[in-house]
């Protein structure tokens, strides 16, 4: 009986494993995930001039009464160029996307911009963390969605797909008309 | 003799490995050796976000780098040690610490192992009560005596 009870308890705990992993797999669960701070706060200040006009910097402030992504990606991070291509779908269809070029070369992130496009409307140059470390950003790609009063009202760490984009974020541009 | 030059070699890799290992710890300028002693603690105590099982001080993530440069500024700056973790749970929440607070939502975290150790010490009772209590099997009597029979031969 007692052996029966065993098997058992062992197939249940295979079961689990499974549905983790499959979740894993599907990018529904990560177990590295550390809960955002910032969810229903204040967005931090970005304050670094932008990669592509040094003389301009790039602020929060700029984007008050907009609904925006706030993307943080690196020319060294993968998932950020298979992301990319969505990135400019986004920007296509109106989304307002400031950058945050983290830990990069300048010279990098420029030639990455050239070869496959650039759906940012600004991009931080961030190459010491300091604005990445302000946002609570621990991994790239990174995007927070920021709400016209400037509260972050999502975020998601990882490549942002079709489907995770409809989960996490869509819901917010529907009113603006935006897909 | 070209055995003993690759032992040798060798000897020198591994004699050399934890020098360069160090050299990739930046060198700091304390202006007080309580700010020395501040920055120990914090790099120990704060957590590497990149590899997570890390702290600061471990850590060689370029994140773990810059937040090392932060806690060093911080300092530099007359911030307390308390301002400073604070800052970074802040931002990167409870997790970021090494020992986090016991709230409701680290209770598992801190009595856990206590309920572990309580679950693993009823079966590990019950297990030595069950076989204590098992009868001996019976053992046939015919054999029995042949055991004994046996054991008086000798």
């Amino acid at each position: 009986m007692a052996r029966y009870a065993l098997l058992a308890g062992f197939f249940v705990l295979m079961a689990v494993f499974y549905v983790v992993l499959d979740r894993m797999n599907d990018g529904e669960y990560n177990p590295r995930d550390i809960p955002s701070e910032f969810l229903g706060k204040q967005a931090p200040e970005i304050n670094v001039p932008d990669l592509l006009d040094a003389s301009h910097t790039v602020t929060t402030a700029s984007m008050k009464g907009k609904t925006w992504l706030f993307n943080v990606w690196g020319t060294w991070c993968p998932e950020c160029w298979r992301e990319h291509a969505f990135l400019i779908e986004l920007h296509k269809a109106g989304v307002p996307i400031v950058g945050l070029n983290w830990r990069d070369e300048r010279e990098e992130a420029l030639a990455m911009l050239k070869r496959l496009g650039n759906p940012f409307s600004q991009i931080g140059f961030d190459p010491d963390s300091s604005v990445a470390m302000d946002w609570g950003v621990y991994g790239a790609p990174e995007t927070f969605l920021v709400n016209a009063e400037g509260i972050i009202v999502s975020k998601h760490t990882g490549g942002i797909t079709p489907a995770i984009w409809q989960q996490k974020f869509a819901s917010y541009f529907q009113p603006a008309g935006a897909q | 003799m070209k055995q003993r030059i690759s032992s040798y070699l060798l000897l020198f890799l591994f004699v050399s490995m934890p020098l360069a290992l160090q050299a990739k710890v930046e060198q700091r300028q304390f202006s007080t050796p309580q700010m020395e002693a501040d920055y120990k603690v914090l790099i120990n105590e704060l957590r590497c976000l990149v590899c997570q099982n890390q702290n600061l001080a471990d850590s060689n993530a370029e994140l773990a780098q810059d937040m090392r440069s932060k806690v060093f500024k911080m300092l530099d700056e007359g911030k307390q040690k308390d301002e400073i973790v604070d800052y970074m749970v802040a931002r990167y929440g409870d997790f970021v610490m090494y020992r986090p607070p016991v709230k409701t939502s680290t209770m598992l975290l801190w009595y856990g192992p206590i309920i572990f150790f309580v679950i693993a010490a009823l079966v590990v009772m019950t297990y030595i009560r069950r076989q204590k209590s098992t009868p001996v099997a019976d053992v046939d009597q015919q054999r029995q005596q042949k055991a004994h029979s046996l054991l008086d031969d000798e």
